[in-house]
């Protein structure tokens, strides 16, 4: 009988559930059994609610399971779990079917999931290297163009259009360029990055091919959180297999051009994800922001000019290259072209990945994908874009998540991280937190966000304290004022943001009756 | 025209054939490993981070006496290996306990008790954090993000994740470790 292929997650969310022990029971029971299974660590379908999850092939497509326990495993086969049948409590069905990914645009994330991360024929099979295909066989100029038309922009937090990012080191004159990937996903709320390298890393090889074709340049470093050990042992393993397959090194594909491929890790510094401040950090210095001009596509890594993008930036251009510039550029809206794999997370019931175009809104996220709170109780405050966002108050809740239309209201949408709290949230308390995490992890360097981090702790602790309220609140917009305006990089420039939000639209968890905003 | 030192420069190279620095007061199979990964990466772009990982890496810290040696291989100032050393969160200037408990502290884990969570650790493990308790069992620590943010409150003791932990799922892990740490030590 031929084994029944099955899918258990090796996502390091899968793993924090407990996968590695349901996988280990499973083995062990099917074997007492005389049950021939084939057991394969797939990437995570992003849906962390229901992990650890099994999948089974069956003719039909695959059928899943969960969140499932080592204890289910024997109910679970009593049941007819390798026959795919749904008469267990935890079955949920055919996972395409399940409404949470069904309407979801999995362009990026469309193998996520569905592969084995570090299987090259599985990467082949579903449409791997299409795009570093066509890119090395476009006229020069091309693929740059390509990228330019699709709208792509940064995916980091910046926005910032990649085509023109990439025509500027193209355009340099250089003996070595550099392709830098950002992979320093240090914000709360956030894990694409982490999905990405964990779970399809040929993918972001592949894109990181393309942009070193595209601007010439034959190395490239991806630079990955301390804090993410799995997702470095992942792309480590799938750079030395692209190597030996013949994707990476002095002849890519055969065309006599050359791309090194290398990890660096960081070492726990948050300021590491500012782009100037990581290209300090592999040169072997202390993670300091540099001053700009130079812009690094002029003056990079070395000195050199260099392209550095975010990991789904750089993951998104295979398919750019794959189907078209304007495959992707037709979705979304105004001048957010594309998807974005949104991530919600904190206290929301569904947690997960989730790609749409843009368009769609915050409330659609919160309710329709996420289920509302996880504790059940009402959703109190939303902080959109990561710790440097801005909590985003219901009424803001329809608003369409585009760059432009959260930037209007001052918000942003940032790399795409939403984190939920509800009403046990104490917004002077998270105020005072994203101060507390700057002055952590300031690099010292200018003195808005060195001293202005401390001192924003001191008067929120004494807005708190209800000591000269009126007076700290002045002194509160003051300071804010300095760091938005005065700070060399948007770490002390934003860490203002939570703080406005969550005094003018939660007074009261500062003992406050209501607080005029003050534009910063 | 005289060269011009600007900050992160490296001093000119005016004596590469110089014994290698001695690396201080440190037992000789520690030196040894030193000199060897010193070896093993000095010539590499960029090289002091992925040293210094690579020296964690093998004796769980990197010892304050080794910077000399580090410095002369890179041709850096003692001040300059010292201040990447101290710089980073991640880098250790002593071992750790025979254990490392992370509580995630960020704001996703924050949203679902990450802070009553890290002060229950502090009172079952009678350590307060950034410490290591006294026989050296246990070191806790304030991490702030693994990545785990759908799976909110988040942990990880030595090279474990867990999600989702509840007070009593905390309880249980660190019952197992003592349990461990126990067993290990017989």
């Amino acid at each position: 009988m031929k084994p029944v292929k099955v899918f258990i997650p090796r996502d390091s969310a899968a793993l924090a559930a407990g996968a590695d022990a349901v996988s280990a029971a499973l083995l062990s029971e099917c074997e007492q059994r005389g049950l021939a299974i084939e057991l394969v660590r797939n990437s995570s379908r992003g849906m962390f609610w229901l992990e650890p999850l099994i999948e089974v092939q069956t003719p039909a497509g695959r059928v899943a399971y969960g969140p499932v326990d080592p204890q289910d495993i024997a109910g679970l086969l009593d049941s007819g779990l390798l026959q795919g049948r749904l008469g267990h409590v935890l079955a949920l069905g055919a996972t395409e079917a399940i409404p949470f990914l069904a309407r979801q645009e999995r362009l990026t994330f469309c193998r996520m999931g569905v592969t084995a991360p570090l299987s090259l024929t599985d990467y082949e099979a579903h449409g791997g290297w299409q795009g570093l295909r066509r890119a090395l066989a476009l006229p020069e100029g091309a693929i740059v163009q390509e990228v330019l038309d699709s709208g792509l922009r940064g995916r980091g937090g910046a926005a910032f259009p990649a085509g023109i990012k990439w025509r500027t080191v193209a355009q340099a004159q250089a003996a070595q360029k550099y392709i830098v990937c950002n992979a320093d996903e240090g914000d709360s709320g956030t894990y694409s990055d982490r999905m990405t390298l964990e779970g399809d890393p040929f993918m972001l090889i592949e894109g990181l091919l393309i942009a070193g074709l595209a601007v010439g340049a034959t190395q490239g470093y991806v630079y990955i959180r301390s804090e993410y050990p799995h997702a470095i042992a992942s792309l480590d393993e799938a750079i030395t297999k692209a190597r030996e397959a013949g994707f990476l090194g002095p002849d890519v594909c055969g065309s006599g051009q050359t791309f090194e491929l290398e990890v660096r890790k960081a070492a726990g510094a948050y300021v590491c994800g500012e782009e100037t401040a990581m290209l300090e950090s592999i040169e072997g210095r202390r993670g300091i922001v540099r001053a700009k001009p130079p812009l690094p596509a002029l003056r990079g890594l070395f000195g050199q000019p260099t392209v550095i993008n975010n990991v789904i930036t750089l993951a998104s251009v295979p398919l750019i290259l794959a189907r078209g510039s304007a495959f992707y550029r037709d979705f979304g809206m105004g001048r957010s072209r594309g998807t974005l794999p949104f991530q919600l997370g904190g206290n929301i019931r569904h947690g997960g990945l989730v790609e749409k175009a843009f368009g769609l809104s915050l409330r659609e996220l919160l309710y329709d994908f996420g289920g509302g709170s996880r504790s059940g109780r009402p959703i109190k405050a939303v902080q959109v874009g990561g710790p440097l966002g801005a909590y985003v108050p219901e009424s803001q809740w329809d608003l369409p998540m585009d760059y432009e239309a959260y930037a209007a209201v001052g918000a942003g949408l940032g790399h795409g991280g939403i984190v939920v709290h509800d009403e046990g949230a104490d917004m002077a308390q998270l105020a005072r937190y994203a101060f507390a995490f700057c002055a952590l992890e300031s690099c010292g360097k200018c003195t808005p966000c060195r001293i202005g981090s401390t001192r924003g702790v001191e008067v929120i602790d004494r807005l708190i304290a209800q000591q000269n309220p009126d007076q700290q609140l002045d002194l509160l917009h003051d300071l804010c004022d300095t760091m938005v305006h005065g700070s060399l990089c948007a770490m002390g420039s934003m860490t203002p943001l939570p703080v406005l939000s969550a005094l003018r639209h939660y007074p009261a968890d500062f003992g406050l009756v209501s607080v005029t905003a003050q534009a910063a | 025209m005289p060269h011009i030192l600007t900050v992160g420069d490296r001093r000119p190279d005016t004596d590469k054939a110089r014994a290698p620095a001695p690396t201080g007061a440190m037992p000789p199979e520690q030196a040894l490993a030193i000199g060897t990964l010193i070896r093993q990466h000095e010539h590499r772009p960029g090289a002091l981070l992925p040293l210094l990982h690579a020296i964690q890496d093998r004796l769980t810290y990197i010892p304050p006496a080794a910077v000399p040696a580090i410095a002369a291989a890179l041709n850096l100032s003692r001040a300059e290996v010292h201040g990447v050393l101290s710089y980073y969160h991640f880098f250790r200037q002593q071992a750790p306990g025979r254990h490392v408990v992370q509580v995630c502290q960020a704001e996703a884990c924050q949203a679902c008790g990450a802070n009553e969570l890290l002060a229950q650790a502090e009172g079952a493990l009678a350590c307060a954090r950034g410490q290591t308790i006294a026989d050296g069992a246990v070191t806790l620590e304030a991490v702030y993000c693994l990545g785990l943010c759908a799976s909110s409150p988040a942990l990880q003791i030595d090279q474990e994740l867990h999600g989702r932990v509840s007070p009593q799922r905390l309880e249980g892990l660190l019952q197992a470790l003592w349990t461990r740490d126990a067993e290990t030590a017989r």
